[in-house]
Order: C-alpha cells, then structure tokens, then sequence
C-alpha cells in the first residue's frame, strides 16, 4: 500500500514540476494545431478531409508529446543525479518506471484530444466509435511513451535522447500509415512498417474514426499491448544493466 | 585485521569487491557495522569511499562478496533493506525545480509517509536545519551549505534506522560544518547507526567510535578511536617556533638530545618528538646558543593524524589541499 504513495507522488511531482510548465503545456497544444492545421491545409480537400486526416493527426501529436518528455523527466534526472533518489526508494523498479512514464501518458492522451477539439469546430464526429479510439489513444500514448523510455535508457545526454528520438518518429510519420496507407509504401519497406508499432495504432484510429482498417481491431489492440509489454520490459532491463553498475 | 566482537552486527560486509574496467574500486573489503555506532570511512580521493556507499546501498552491483544489513542479504536483492536506510550523497542532488519544503515533501512520500506526517517531518526539519525562511524558495536558488543540510534533512526525512553520510562537511564554510557536525553527533546520541565518510581526519576522531582507514579501496585499519590512538598516546610532541631560520639547528639538537627526534616543520619550526616529558628549559637554552630565539612552544596533542600518516603513509597535506573548502 505504501508503494502506492510512492507511486502517486513520483507522477504528481513530474506532472507538476514538467508537464504543466508553461513551456510544455504550449508545446503540447502549438504541435498537434500546427499539424492538424498542416494537413487540413495541404490536402487541399476541404473540410470533408477532416476525417480521413484525424486518425494521422491524432496519432502524430501523441507521438510527439510523448517521446521527448521521457528525454527530461528520466535523463535529465539520470544526469544530475536525482534519479539516484528513485532509485534508492523502497519500490520495486518496475513500479518506479510505471510511475516515472505515467505522467507522459497522460500528457500524451491530452495531446491526442488537442486535434480532436479542434476537429470537432470543422466537422461531424458523431459517427466515431469512441470506444475504440478511447482505447487506441491510451495503447499509442503507452506505445511511443515506453519508446521514449527505451530512448532515455539508452543514451546518457539530454540532447542524445532528443536526437535518437528523432531518428524514430520521423520515419514512423511516413511508415506507419498516417498519412497514405501502407500498400502505397514501396514493397521492401512495409515490412519495416510492419514492425513499428505505430502502424498498429493508427489502424484502430481508422477503425474507429473512419470505420476502415487494414486488421481486425482485436489483433491490432493484442499486437499494440506485445509491443508496450515488450518496450516496457526490455526499458527495464536496460535500467538494470546500465544504471546499477 | 581485528575480530569484530558484536555477534549480529547491523551491517556486516565480506570480501567486498567492486571494478570498473581497470579500476578495482573496491577491493576485498571486510568490515561490520555495530548496532547505533558511529563508523567512520576515512581515505584519500579516490580510495572508494563513494562506491562502498553505493555498493551497500544499492546503487551499484557488486562484482563479488557478501553485504548483510539487519540480517538481510543485500548483494543479491538491494531492495531489501532500503526502507531501513537513509543516503546522503557526496553531491546535492534533490530537485532544482522544486521548493525546500517540496523536495522534502516528497523524499518523505517515497518512503510511504502519508500526507500529514511528512508535511509535519519537513515542517520540523526545516526548523532543525534553519531553513524555515527559505521554504518556499526552489532548491535551485540555495547557497551551498543550505543545499547541503537540505540534502541531509532529506536524507533523515523517513527517520531511518542507518544514516550513509558521504563527506557531509565537504565544501561548505566553518559555521555550518560544525552545526552538520553537531546533528550528526545528535543522530547517533538518539540512536541512528552512521556510516560516514570523510577525508578530514579530525572530524573522523571527533564523531566516529570506530575507524577504517582505506587506501585503493582496501581497509589497512580498523579499529576503535581509542585503540588507534594508543600508540601515539605515549609519545610526546612538541612545536618549536624560533626567530630565524631552522636551518642546522636540527643537526645540533639532535646531536645534543639523542633521547628525542627532531624534525624541521616549516622553515621556522621545528617539531620534537619523544616518548619521555620534554622538558623546554634545556632546549631554549641549547636554542639560544646557537644564536636563536625560541618565539613559541607548544604541545602537540597526539592526534589520529599521526596515525593515519604513520600507517598509510599519505602526504596529509596534499590530501587536505586535493578538497580544499571548509570542513575543519
Ligand atoms: N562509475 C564509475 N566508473 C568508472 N570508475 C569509477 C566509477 N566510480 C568510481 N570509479 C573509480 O573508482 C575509484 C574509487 O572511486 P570513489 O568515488 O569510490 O572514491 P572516493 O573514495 O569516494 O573518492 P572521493 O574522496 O574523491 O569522493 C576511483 O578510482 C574512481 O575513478
Ligand atoms: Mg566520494
């Protein structure tokens, strides 16, 4: 039970002193309106393309406000040593991850609902399925917030866990179905699109936005809870390995 | 090395081994910590203190050996025994975004504290530590010595049984190493069991019952205060400040009193040793002889220095200068 207060004040204490810092809170509502704002422009269709662009833009804000935050709230910390207080608390270290992460998810599921908002002002959204996007929002914000774990364990500066990050979600906009569907990626590089777990995301978005995927929604979801199960535990290994030396 | 005497001593380490690439950090260490004693680690730059500390505490794995603490088997499950330990490490490290009162706030909750009891504690300890007025103020904008008893208040915070103290009085001014010191004195009267770690010599024989000397991260002495003391409790010494230079006079004196030794301290100083009374008349006398005037004389009180020196044989003033800062 008293892990649990552990647990809490590690998230409330991240929430407060990180995510809801001016800075963080413009980033996450600036980035998912400069993109919503982005697509609807570029694709020159009008508002009926609202829709069709909503799964991409919801997936993409998600991603980006979660991955760079794990660069602040867990290398950063790594680097000036406060981590080592974390770590020397009486809480299993996989409870301390989970708590260290959950405040990105949350601030990853705000993200994707920026978009959302937005969407609602230029169209009609009474046809979406939100029982399968609530569920697919919180899935690709676990999903890229455990990436972003992966990152911040696996480098040792701020600015490393920045840039590393970039080298996956860049690539992950084009091939994981955001924006055109993955049968009009050339061939060698679905299988790639295959293995990022994105895609997968995405695919439930469709699903419950637009009503269309490319897989069943229950394979989706199974595939998408493999790769945050995968994520989490290989994050946590890596703590294991690299910081208790 | 001594036999430890406490038949369940609360932390007792065995052959303790740690290395980094080329560096054994720790080498073979042995020791035991008794039930509400003060021990304390003493050893040049480098000799492994820090990583002792993190080995017992948890945050390093060792390479081999065995560490109990309260009968718990730590080398193997860390986690075991860290609700019974309190850490204050060799650098501030709460959160600089965070108030004073925060940081302790929530150093209390990872240790399980519910609401109103750790807002009570950190309400108490910023009195204790004198910190009241800058509760409010974010960590990052504290001076050097309040981010040092912050960071030791947060360390105390969940009032645990076994304090680990890495060179708390290192870095911060006279006034506030003697009240640091004064609390550490205070903790261990009340009870806590205290590792600390130290490169001022004096303040190890001031606070600590017991002592390991370790050099390369091998302990080349251990024992209590007193025992350590005995073999330069007998001699006596004496610190001779003349007019003039010292130059020769050592010679002569030497050749005049066989019974003691006579060794140039500085450039006017002379220091005599010996293990019967010196008496000073006959050396001002022989002083003034040779056309000196002696200034001062002083008794030296025999002091745990000379026996670090004598057993490590460490040039103590490099030691002391590698650090500089306040601490004595
Ligand atoms: N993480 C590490 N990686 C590589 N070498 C290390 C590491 N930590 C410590 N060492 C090495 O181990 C040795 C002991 O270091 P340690 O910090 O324990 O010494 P110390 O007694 O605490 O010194 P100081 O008085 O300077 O704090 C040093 O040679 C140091 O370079
Ligand atoms: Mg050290």
């Amino acid at each position: 039970m008293n892990q649990w207060i552990a647990f809490w004040s590690i998230m409330f204490k991240d929430v407060r002193a990180y995510y809801l810092k001016p800075p963080n809170v413009s980033w996450g509502l600036i980035f998912p309106v400069a993109w919503t704002g982005m697509f609807f422009i570029r694709s020159g269709r009008g508002l009926d393309s609202v829709l069709d662009l909503l799964p991409g833009v919801v997936a993409i804000s998600v991603l980006f406000g979660t991955t760079s935050m794990l660069a602040v709230t867990v290398t950063f910390e790594k680097k000036n040593r406060s981590f080592d207080r974390l770590l020397l608390a009486p809480i299993p270290l996989s409870l301390l991850m989970l708590a260290k992460t959950s405040g990105a998810i949350l601030f990853g599921v705000f993200n994707a609902f920026v978009p959302i908002l937005l969407a609602q002002f230029l169209t009609d959204l009474s046809r979406i399925a939100w029982m399968t996007v609530l569920p697919a929002v919180l899935l690709v914000a676990i999903a890229s917030t455990f990436l972003g774990l992966f990152i911040a364990v696996s480098v040792s500066e701020v600015f490393e866990a920045q840039t590393f990050s970039n080298f996956f979600r860049f690539p992950m906009i084009f091939l994981c179905g955001l924006f055109f569907p993955i049968s009009a990626l050339p061939a060698f590089l679905r299988p790639l699109a295959f293995a990022l777990p994105l895609t997968y995301g995405v695919d439930i978005l469709r699903q419950g936005i637009l009503g269309q995927s490319m897989l069943p929604t229950g394979l989706n979801l199974m595939i998408l809870i493999g790769f945050c199960l995968a994520l989490f535990i290989v994050s946590l290994r890596n703590v294991h390995r690299k910081w208790i030396v | 090395m001594r036999i430890i005497n406490d038949p369940d001593p609360l932390i007792r380490v065995e052959e303790l081994t740690k290395r980094y690439k080329e560096v054994t950090a720790v080498d073979g260490l042995s020791f035991a910590v008794n039930h509400g004693e003060l021990f304390g680690f003493l050893g040049p730059n480098g000799a492994g203190k820090t990583t002792t500390i993190s080995l017992l505490t948890g945050l390093a794995r060792p390479d081999s050996g065995a560490i109990r603490i309260a009968g718990r088997e730590c080398a193997k499950n860390p986690k075991a025994a860290q609700h019974l330990i309190g850490v204050v490490p060799d650098e501030s490290n709460l959160y600089p975004e965070l108030s004073g009162y925060d940081n302790l706030c929530f150093c209390a909750a990872l240790y399980g504290m519910r609401q109103a009891e750790r807002q009570m504690r950190a309400r108490e300890l910023l009195e204790v530590f004198g910190l009241e007025g800058a509760a409010d103020r974010k960590f990052a904008g504290y001076s050097k010595g309040m981010k040092r008893k912050l960071t030791i208040a947060a360390g105390i915070i969940h009032r645990p049984p076994i304090l680990f103290l890495d060179e708390p009085t290192t870095g911060i001014d006279v006034a506030s190493a003697r009240q640091i010191r004064q609390l550490i004195a205070d903790l261990h009267r009340a009870g806590t069991t205290i590792f600390l770690t130290t490169h001022y010599i004096e303040e190890a024989e001031r606070l600590c019952e017991r002592i390991a000397f370790v050099v390369q991260g091998r302990i080349v002495e251990i024992d209590s205060v007193v025992n350590l003391l005995q073999p330069v409790r007998q001699r006596r010494a004496m610190l001779i400040t003349v007019s003039g230079s010292v130059e020769g006079l050592c010679n002569h004196l030497a050749g005049a009193y066989p019974q003691f030794t006579f060794q140039a301290a500085s450039a006017d100083q002379v220091r005599v040793e010996s293990s019967d009374t010196i008496s000073i008349g006959p050396l001002v006398r022989s002083i003034e002889d040779q056309g000196g005037e002696v200034i001062e004389a002083r008794r030296l009180r025999p002091s745990l220095e000379d026996v670090f020196v004598r057993i490590t044989g460490i040039d103590l003033d490099a030691m002391k200068k590698e650090k500089g800062g306040g601490g004595q």
